[in-house]
């Protein structure tokens, strides 16, 4: 009796090198946390502390004292939201375009050969690798009123004056739609590519029609990639600036443009500060929402 | 043969017969079927076994509809189907990855194919309970494709390939991915599955045994051809070429030499008359290692077994049986096969033992001789 429970007692401390093993193994688990210290600090410096200063700044009156009042006037003046309504359309027009463009565009892409992939992708990327004022201006020069657009459909006919494409809501959204559509056809192409050929053919060979294997079984598949890709290009269309501060000509006024307008006219750092919080808020809980309704972390980040 | 009520699935399982004659498929200048004619019979087990890259894949998916061959004439019964887009010819098939839809559940699947043939919703439930229960998955109607084990995908995909009562059946190496166990307990499984339903079958695989275990036929292709198409027995103990007797089973081809008499000798010692009726060249023996056997050094042959003399070069114990390759001259070895029982090791042959191994005339096997590559 006394021999065994000696030997209960004694084990936990005799078991061979268990305190080393456990050392080491929590040395490499505090080495693997070391690595993330530069991405804290960056994020820690550059974002959370930004956004905690815009937060108070927006909360400060005209006298200094703390106030509601810039939130209040974003609620008695109808110009703020109009602003935000304007906003939601050009990112919700944007991300439809970007839809009926990237899903087909995406569809032929998954659809090629592996050695012709690379150069359609590479149309694809080239507006990436170039710089947004660049690409804002040619629209520019393109959609003009002499733009190369206008001469050209009024030499072959299609209309007898310019037509007026760009400085309003249709120059913003071709602008837009050209800019964001990578952001939608990369992650699109990425879960058309992990179909299975033979689930096609499964589809088929169980009696379904080329149409409807595709909207039974294709599209389905794809959904999870094409709502990554669209929140992606809602979420930057909600605060973007260049493309329609350029293209809208002061006709499409959205939140960073008013912001910026703000900022320039009245150097009102209170009410421009409330213009980016609300925006902010806007688009986390619009994440959210979606977030519960799709499981779109699990569709940005491939798992299965 | 072919019709049968035991099923249940409640349609006329009535099998059909594939004529297929001068199937021709190129990819480049190289023949992926070569002029094909094959008669598969109503209701029966036929394997399409050959190496990969052989076409016997090609000629599954041209009876799929999956690809388009160059010309040739595919029928099902009396119906010419060459032109028929795969979801009109109304066949099963089993995938070798399965081809389970990853967005429905295991019922949802089985359903899929009656969905779209428009069956009430009350039947399809029956008919679905009935499929599950035939591949032993009763009430795992509504889990996921991903909580499902490789088997019992591997059950599912079959199921919702049979749900639909299609008269032919193709699988497409549909056990590969299975471990060894498993794997034969399926192939017994697909055999009994197969009599129960009574449809014609059409298997591809480049596992000679899985084809021996399982098929009616043997359709043993090679380079777009038919190298030989017949029951398993006849492909094993009656190769018609080089190829076949390579590929099925293990074997040692002797090229052997003719008389003046006209019979067939191997260094000079008779093996046998030339077979009736055959027109070549000249002639091999095809030696299967479990024909052979090893006898007491000094025997010679007698008008029942052809004796070989050699040397031991190395014997090996694998379980159940064990085997002696044995040089009976400079660049040719035979392998021995024997059963170990109860034989206790030291009685195997040694290394460098001198033996001689006996094979029985009944089972000398001839081809005509091919010049291998």
């Amino acid at each position: 009796m006394t021999v065994i429970d000696m030997e209960k007692t004694a084990q936990p401390e005799q078991a061979l090198h268990a305190g080393e093993l456990q050392r080491q193994q929590s040395r490499e688990q505090w080495s693997l946390l070391s690595l993330v210290v530069p991405a804290l600090i960056v994020v820690v410096l550059i974002i959370l502390i930004p956004v905690g200063w815009l937060f108070y700044l927006s909360f400060v009156g005209k006298d200094g004292g703390l106030s509601m009042e810039h939130y209040l006037k974003m609620v008695q003046y109808k110009s703020y939201a109009r602003t935000f309504v304007t906003t939601f359309q050009v990112s919700v027009l944007t991300t439809l375009i970007c839809i009926l463009i990237g899903y087909p565009l995406s569809y032929f892409l998954a659809l090629l050969p592996p050695r012709w992939v690379g150069i359609f992708m590479l149309a694809v990327l080239l507006p990436f690798w170039t710089s947004l004022l660049v690409r804002t201006y040619a629209w520019l020069v393109l959609l003009q009123k002499n733009g190369l657009l206008n001469d050209f459909a009024m030499q072959i006919g299609l209309w007898d004056s310019p037509v007026k494409l760009v400085h309003n809501m249709t120059g913003t959204l071709i602008g837009m739609a050209h800019i964001m559509l990578p952001f939608l056809v990369l992650p699109l192409y990425n879960a058309m590519k992990k179909i299975d050929r033979d689930l096609m053919f499964a589809a088929a060979n169980l009696g379904a029609s080329p149409v409807s294997a595709f909207w039974k079984v294709y599209f389905p598949l794809s959904l999870p990639g094409m709502v990554a890709g669209s929140l992606i290009v809602f979420v930057l269309c909600l605060g973007f600036y260049v493309t329609p501060a350029v293209l809208g000509g002061g006709r499409v006024i959205m939140v960073a443009t008013q912001i910026t307008a703000i900022l320039e006219n009245q150097f009102d750092w209170g009410a421009a500060s409330a213009l980016g919080v609300v925006l902010l808020i806007a688009t986390l809980l619009f994440l959210y929402i979606a977030g519960r309704l799709f499981k779109f972390d699990a569709a940005l980040f491939g798992k299965n | 043969m072919a019709s049968n009520n035991n099923s249940g699935s409640g349609h006329d399982a009535t099998a059909l017969p594939i004529h297929i004659s001068s199937l021709t498929k190129k990819y480049g200048d190289l023949y992926a079927l070569d002029s094909v004619d094959l008669e598969i019979r109503s209701g029966e087990f036929l394997t399409l076994l050959g190496p990969s890259g052989s076409g016997k894949t090609t000629l599954l998916m041209a009876i799929a509809g999956f690809n388009r061959p160059d010309s040739g004439s595919i029928r099902f019964g009396e119906q010419e189907v060459i032109l028929t887009p795969p979801h009109q010819r109304n066949v099963g098939m089993v995938f070798q990855s399965y081809a389970l839809f990853p967005h429905m559940s295991v019922a949802g699947n089985i359903a899929f194919p009656l969905k779209l043939r428009g069956v009430s919703a009350g039947e399809i439930e029956e008919r679905v309970t009935e499929a599950l229960e035939t591949v032993q998955l009763s009430g795992l109607g509504e889990r996921g494709i991903d909580q499902l084990s490789g088997g019992q995908r591997q059950r599912v995909a079959l199921a919702r390939a049979f749900v639909f009562g299609p008269r032919i059946l193709l699988m497409d190496e549909p056990l590969s991915a299975l471990d060894k166990k498993l794997r034969e307990r399926m192939q017994i499984e697909l055999k009994i599955l197969h009599r129960k339903l009574g449809v014609t079958t059409v298997y591809v695989t480049h596992d000679q045994r899985e084809a021996l275990t399982m098929s009616d036929r043997i359709a043993v292709i090679n380079h777009g051809r038919l190298a030989q198409v017949d029951t398993p027995e006849v492909i094993y103990n009656h190769p018609a070429n080089a190829f076949v007797a390579d590929f099925i089973g293990e074997s040692t081809m002797l090229d052997l030499d003719q008389d003046k008499a006209g019979n067939l000798t191997y260094k000079g010692s008779k093996i046998s008359k030339p077979p009736s009726g055959g027109n070549a060249d000249g002639w091999s023996l095809v030696v299967r290692p479990e024909h052979l056997s090893i006898m007491a050094n000094g025997k010679a042959s007698t008008d029942r077994t052809i004796v070989f003399k050699g040397t031991v070069t190395e014997t090996v114990f694998q379980g159940e049986t064990a085997f002696s390759i044995v040089a009976i001259d400079d660049d040719t070895e035979l392998l021995v096969r024997f059963g170990t029982g109860s034989k206790a090791k030291s009685t195997y042959p040694q290394s460098g033992e001198q033996v001689s191994v006996g094979l029985g005339r009944d089972d000398a096997i001839l081809i005509p001789r091919e010049d291998q590559p």
